[in-house]
C-alpha cells in the first residue's frame, strides 16, 4: 500500500502529470471519455430503459422527441425511434458495443504487430522480409478498403446464416488485421537498435535463449512507443467499426453499435425524427475526438519525435 | 532517365501481380466457384463437367496466369448475385465513380490551397484560425455523419439540393455523365463536398505547414533582400516550392477519395462502384470484390507511379540526379 | 554627407524572460565606395545591424531606437513597397551561405532576370543579356550555357558568385555582406573576397563586410568596426585598428591571430566569454574579462571617445566617460 502511494505521488509530482494538467483540452477530453466509458460498461444498470427487451416497448411511445420539445414524454430525454426504443439507452448499449469493438481490435492489431514486429527485427531474414512486404502492401491501401475487404473475405468464410452471430468477431478481426503495420514496423525498428545493444549480446553469450531475451530485454523497450500507437489507433478503430456498421457490413440491428444506430436511423431522415440519427452521431463524434485529442496529447508528451 | 522510368513501372507490375494474386485466391477458394454456376440439384457427372471446364483441376499457377490474362481483357466472369458479367456492372458503375471522385479532387486543390496559403501569409487573421477550428472539427467528424448533416441541412430542411442519386444522366458512348445536366451538377454537390472534406483540411493544413516552413528558407531572406515584389516572393518563389509535396500526398489521397467514395455513395445512394462493392461484400459476391479490388489497385498504381515520375518533372534537383557524374556542387 | 548614417541603433527582442537588446546605442558611417569591417565574435550583433540596415530583422526582434539614414533620407522606419524598393536597388545583400541563398527549383537565369527586371526597366531580353555578362563578370565560365543551370548544378564557390551577380546586379549603392565566405572551401575564400572587392570597386559601390575573420578584414576593408555584446567597442581606420588597437577588446582579438614574422610571438588568448545578452554586466561589457579593468569600469558605461583616425569606447580615454 505504501508503495502504491508513493508510487502515485511520484506520478503526481511527475512531468507527465504536470503537461497533464496544464493541458486543459486534455483533461476535458480525457472527463469525457471517462464517462462514456463508464457509461459504456454500466449500461445495462445506468440506462433508463431495455431497448433490447420488446415486451416493456410500446408504440405508443415511438418516435417521441428529445424531452425539451413539445409533445416529449420526460421518461425519454433523448425522445424514441419508430420501435419506441429510448434513444439515449439506445446509445448507451451502442457505446458499448462500439468501445468493445475498438478496444478488441486494437488488442489483436497490438499482439500482432508486436509480435510480428519482434520476430522480423530480431531473426531477419526471408521472414522479416515477407512480413515488412505484405505490411507495405497492406499501407498502401486505406485502411477503410483492406478491412472491407477482410470482412468481406471472413464473412465469406462463415456458413450462411452465422453471419449475424459471429458480426461481433467478425469485425474485430477486419479491423485489427488491417491496423498491426504500424506496431510491427515501430516494434521491429527499436528491436533492430536494441539487438545490437552490448547487453542483449551479452545475454547471448551466456546462451539465454531468444524467446527470453526477446520478452525480458527488448519488449519491455518498445512498449512506450506501442503505448501511444494504441491510443491513436483507438479513435481510428471506433471510427472504421462505425463506418462498418453504417455501410451495413459489420453489427447488425439486433445488437447495434453506434454506426449502426446512424445507419438505421439516417433511413428516417426525410420522416422529420432528426433525433435518432443525430444524437448517435454526435456521441461518434465526440467519442473520436476525445480519444484523439488524448492521443494527440499522449504522443507530445511521451514522444515528440513519433509522428 | 529512361531506365529510371523502366524501374517503376516494372515495380508497378509487380504490385499489381501481387494483388492478382489475393484476388486469384479469393476467387479460388471463397466459396465454390461451381455452386454459383450449376443449378442446385445438378448432378455430380455435371459438376465434374463444370470443374473440368472451368480448369480447375489444373496446377495453381496455370489457373493464376489464366486469371492474369482474363483479368487483363477484363473478363472477371459472372456476378453471383446480379448474374451478369462483372466488367460490364463495372463499365456501367464507373463513369458516377470516377465523376463524383474527379469534381471533389479538384474541389479539395481549389478550395485547400488558397485557404492553406492564406492561412500562412496571415496566421493571426481571424479567418485563419477560423479555418483552424474548421478544419479541426473537419477532420474529427466520421465523414458519413457530414454527409448526413449536409443533407438533414441542405435536403430536408432546405430543401435546396437533392439527397440521392445522379439526377439527369447524359450517355456518351457508354460513359454517361451527370456533368451536362442542370439536375446532375446539383445533384453531385453535396457528395462531392462531403467526400472532399477530410482531403481539403488535409491540403489545406499541408500547405500551410509546408508554406511556414519554406517562408522560413534562406532564399525566401535573399528575395526579399533583393527587392523583389511580395507578390513574385509569395506565389512564385514559395508557392512552388510549397507545392512539390502537395503534388505528392495529393496524389496518394487520391486513391483515399476512390475508397472513401464507397462511404459517400452509400449516403448518397450514389449508383458508383462502391456501392456495388459494398453490395459484394454484403452478399460475398466474390467475382465483383476480386473484381474491384484489381480495378482500384490499378487506378492507385496507375496514380502513384504518375506522380512518382511528374516529381521528376517539377523538381530540377531530381531530374539531373538520374545522370550520372554531373559536376552538381554538394 | 555619408552615403549610410546608423545612429544610435537599438534591435531588441521581447521572449518569455525579458527583452534582450541584441544591438546596442551602436553609431557608425560608411562613405560611398568605402569598405567598412564589421567584426566581433558570435552573437556580437554584427549581423543583426546588417540586417537592421535592409530591414530583415526576424520578428519578434524589432529596431527599438535610433536612426538609419541613406543618402540622408531615413529608411529605418519604412515599409512595405517603399522599403522594397530600397532592397535589391539602393542595398543589396549578400549572406552566409551560397548553396541554401538560391531558389533550388528556378534557374540561375531565371533568377537574374526577374531581379534586373523588377529594379531596372528593361525587355526579358535586355535583361537577359545583362544577366549572361553578370555571370562572366563573377567569373563563372560559359555564361551563355550556365544561365540555363539550376543552382544545384554549380558548386559552392560558383554559386556564391551566382549571389554577388545576384546582388550586385541591379546595381546597388551598398553591399551588405554577412559572412559571404564562411561556408566555403578555405581554397576559394580569398577569391570570392578578392571579386567582390574588385566589383564594388569598379561601380564605386560601398560595402559592409560582416565577418570574424580579421584576416579577411586586413586585406579587404579600409575601416573596421569592432562589436562586443550588442555595443561597439571601437571603430577606426584599419591600419589603425590593427596595428595600433586602442581597445583592450580588440588588443585581445590581435593578440589572438597567428602571425606570419620572424620572431614566433606566443599566441594570446582573451580569457572567458562573451557574455549572454541576459547577462551583461553593469558599466563596461567587457570588464569581466579585461586584464586593464579598473573599479570604473563596473560602474560606468563608455561613450565612444574620439582617439587618432577613429573612435573608441573604453574608460581609459579621455571623454570616454558619460
Amino acid at each position: 500500500m505504501a508503495t502504491l502511494a508513493a508510487r502515485l505521488r511520484s506520478f503526481t509530482a511527475g512531468d507527465l502529470f504536470y503537461s497533464f494538467r496544464r493541458s486543459r483540452t486534455t483533461v476535458l477530453a480525457t472527463t469525457v471519455l471517462a464517462l462514456m466509458m463508464l457509461g459504456a460498461l454500466l449500461a445495462p444498470l445506468v440506462a433508463p430503459h431495455d431497448p433490447f427487451d420488446i415486451a416493456s416497448l410500446s408504440l405508443l411511445d415511438s418516435e417521441l422527441p428529445p424531452a425539451w420539445m413539445e409533445g416529449s414524454n420526460p421518461a425519454y430525454w433523448l425522445g424514441t425511434d419508430t420501435q419506441a426504443r429510448d434513444v439515449f439507452s439506445s446509445i448507451l448499449y451502442g457505446l458499448r458495443i462500439s468501445l468493445f469493438v475498438g478496444a478488441a481490435s486494437v488488442l489483436l492489431a497490438a499482439v500482432l504487430g508486436v509480435f510480428l514486429g519482434l520476430v522480423g527485427g530480431y531473426f531477419g531474414g526471408l521472414l522479416d522480409a515477407v512480413i515488412m512486404r505484405v505490411a507495405d502492401v497492406l499501407l498502401s491501401f486505406p485502411a477503410i478498403l483492406v478491412a472491407l475487404l477482410i470482412n468481406g473475405v471472413l464473412r465469406g468464410i462463415l456458413p450462411a446464416g452465422q453471419q449475424e452471430s459471429a458480426a461481433l468477431i467478425v469485425l474485430v478481426l477486419s479491423i485489427g488485421l488491417t491496423n498491426w503495420v504500424q506496431y510491427a514496423r515501430t516494434v521491429r525498428g527499436s528491436t533492430l537498435v536494441e539487438r545490437q545493444r552490448e547487453y542483449v549480446q551479452a545475454a547471448r553469450t551466456i546462451g539465454v535463449g531468444s524467446l527470453r531475451i526477446m520478452r525480458a530485454h527488448i519488449l519491455p523497450n518498445v512498449l512506450g512507443p506501442v503505448l501511444v500507437i494504441a491510443t491513436i489507433n483507438l479513435g481510428m478503430a471506433v471510427l472504421t467499426e462505425a463506418t462498418l456498421s453504417f455501410l451495413g457490413v459489420g453489427m447488425p440491428a439486433t445488437m447495434p453499435s453506434l454506426g449502426t444506430l446512424i445507419r438505421v436511423g439516417n433511413e428516417y431522415l426525410f420522416s422529420g425524427i432528426w433525433w435518432v440519427v443525430i444524437f448517435p452521431s454526435a456521441t461518434l463524434a465526440i467519442l473520436v475526438l476525445a480519444v484523439n485529442l488524448l492521443g494527440d496529447w499522449l504522443r507530445d508528451a511521451l514522444n515528440p519525435k513519433l509522428r | 532517365m529512361p531506365l529510371f522510368i523502366l524501374r517503376r513501372v516494372l515495380q508497378a507490375v509487380m504490385v499489381m501481380l501481387t494483388v492478382a494474386f489475393i484476388a486469384f485466391l479469393m476467387f479460388r477458394f471463397l466459396g465454390d466457384p461451381v455452386n454459383s454456376i450449376v443449378s442446385q440439384d445438378a448432378t455430380q457427372v455435371e459438376r465434374e463437367q463444370v470443374r473440368e471446364r472451368l480448369g480447375l483441376d489444373d496446377p495453381l499457377l496455370v489457373q493464376y496466369g489464366r486469371f492474369v490474362v482474363d483479368a487483363a481483357r477484363g473478363d472477371f466472369g459472372m456476378s453471383y448475385r446480379n448474374a451478369r458479367p462483372v466488367s460490364a456492372l463495372l463499365a456501367e458503375r464507373f463513369p458516377a465513380t470516377a465523376e463524383l471522385v474527379l469534381v471533389a479532387a479538384l474541389m479539395s486543390l481549389a478550395i485547400g490551397i488558397p485557404f492553406g496559403i492564406y492561412t500562412a501569409l496571415r496566421p493571426r487573421g481571424v479567418l485563419s484560425q477560423a479555418l483552424q477550428i474548421v478544419s479541426l472539427i473537419g477532420i474529427s467528424l466520421p465523414t458519413f455523419v457530414t454527409g448526413i448533416l449536409l443533407i438533414l441541412c441542405f435536403s430536408v430542411w432546405l430543401g435546396w439540393l437533392p439527397s440521392f442519386g445522379r439526377g439527369e444522366v447524359v450517355d456518351i458512348g457508354w460513359w454517361s455523365t451527370g456533368f451536362l445536366t442542370a439536375s446532375g451538377l446539383k445533384a453531385l454537390i453535396l457528395p462531392s463536398f462531403m467526400l472532399c472534406i477530410f482531403q481539403l483540411t488535409l491540403i489545406m493544413r499541408l500547405v500551410r505547414a509546408e508554406m511556414l516552413e519554406v517562408m522560413r528558407t534562406d532564399y525566401i531572406k535573399f528575395a526579399r533582400a533583393r527587392g523583389l515584389k511580395a507578390r513574385a516572393i509569395n506565389f512564385r518563389h514559395a508557392l512552388k516550392n510549397t507545392l512539390i509535396p502537395v503534388v505528392t500526398i495529393f496524389g496518394l489521397q487520391l486513391g483515399g477519395l476512390i475508397a472513401f467514395a464507397i462511404i459517400t455513395e452509400t449516403v448518397f445512394q450514389w449508383p458508383g462502384m462502391g456501392a456495388l462493392f459494398i453490395q459484394a461484400v454484403n452478399f460475398t459476391d466474390v467475382p465483383v470484390m476480386a473484381a474491384y479490388l484489381v480495378l482500384v489497385s490499378l487506378i492507385f498504381v496507375v496514380i502513384n507511379t504518375s506522380v512518382d515520375l511528374l516529381y521528376n518533372v517539377i523538381d530540377p534537383r531530381l531530374r539531373t540526379e538520374r545522370k550520372p557524374a554531373t559536376n552538381a556542387g554538394i | 554627407m555619408a552615403l549610410l548614417e546608423v545612429d544610435r541603433l537599438r534591435v531588441e527582442f521581447p521572449t518569455r524572460n525579458g527583452t534582450l537588446t541584441a544591438v546596442d546605442d551602436v553609431s557608425f558611417t560608411v562613405e560611398e565606395g568605402e569598405v567598412l569591417g564589421l567584426v566581433g565574435e558570435s552573437g556580437a550583433g554584427k549581423s543583426m545591424t546588417g540586417a537592421a540596415i535592409i530591414g530583415l530583422i526576424e520578428p519578434p526582434g524589432h529596431i527599438a531606437g535610433g536612426e538609419i539614414r541613406l543618402d540622408g533620407g531615413r529608411i529605418d522606419a519604412l515599409r512595405g513597397e517603399a522599403l522594397r524598393k530600397v532592397r535589391g536597388k539602393q542595398i543589396g545583400a549578400i549572406f552566409q551561405d551560397p548553396l541554401t541563398s538560391l531558389n533550388p527549383l528556378f534557374t540561375v537565369g531565371d533568377q537574374l532576370v526577374e531581379t534586373i527586371r523588377t529594379h531596372l526597366p528593361l525587355s526579358v531580353a535586355e535583361a537577359r543579356r545583362r544577366a549572361v555578362d553578370w555571370l562572366a563578370e563573377v567569373g563563372i565560365p560559359a555564361p551563355d550555357k550556365r544561365i540555363d543551370q539550376y543552382p544545384h548544378q554549380f558548386s559552392g564557390g560558383m554559386r556564391q558568385r551566382v549571389v554577388i551577380a545576384l546582388a550586385l546586379c541591379a546595381e546597388p549603392r551598398l553591399i551588405i555582406a554577412d559572412e559571404p565566405t564562411t561556408a566555403l572551401d578555405v581554397s576559394v575564400q580569398a577569391q570570392i573576397i578578392a571579386l567582390l572587392k574588385k566589383l564594388c570597386r569598379e561601380r564605386n559601390a560601398a560595402v559592409i563586410l560582416v565577418t570574424h575573420d580579421m584576416g579577411v578584414i586586413a586585406e579587404t576593408a579600409d575601416r573596421v568596426a569592432v562589436m562586443y555584446a550588442g555595443r561597439l567597442a571601437e571603430i577606426g581606420p584599419v591600419k589603425q585598428v590593427l596595428e595600433k588597437p586602442n581597445h583592450p577588446y580588440t588588443a585581445g582579438l590581435m593578440g589572438s591571430i597567428p602571425r606570419i614574422g620572424p620572431r614566433p610571438e606566443r599566441l594570446i588568448q582573451i580569457a572567458g566569454s562573451m557574455p549572454r545578452l541576459s547577462d551583461i554586466p553593469a558599466g563596461c561589457a567587457f570588464n569581466p574579462r579585461c586584464t586593464r579593468v579598473f573599479a570604473d569600469c563596473h560602474v560606468h558605461r563608455p561613450r565612444l571617445a574620439a582617439s587618432g583616425d577613429g573612435a573608441v569606447a573604453c574608460l581609459h580615454y579621455e571623454g570616454a566617460r558619460p
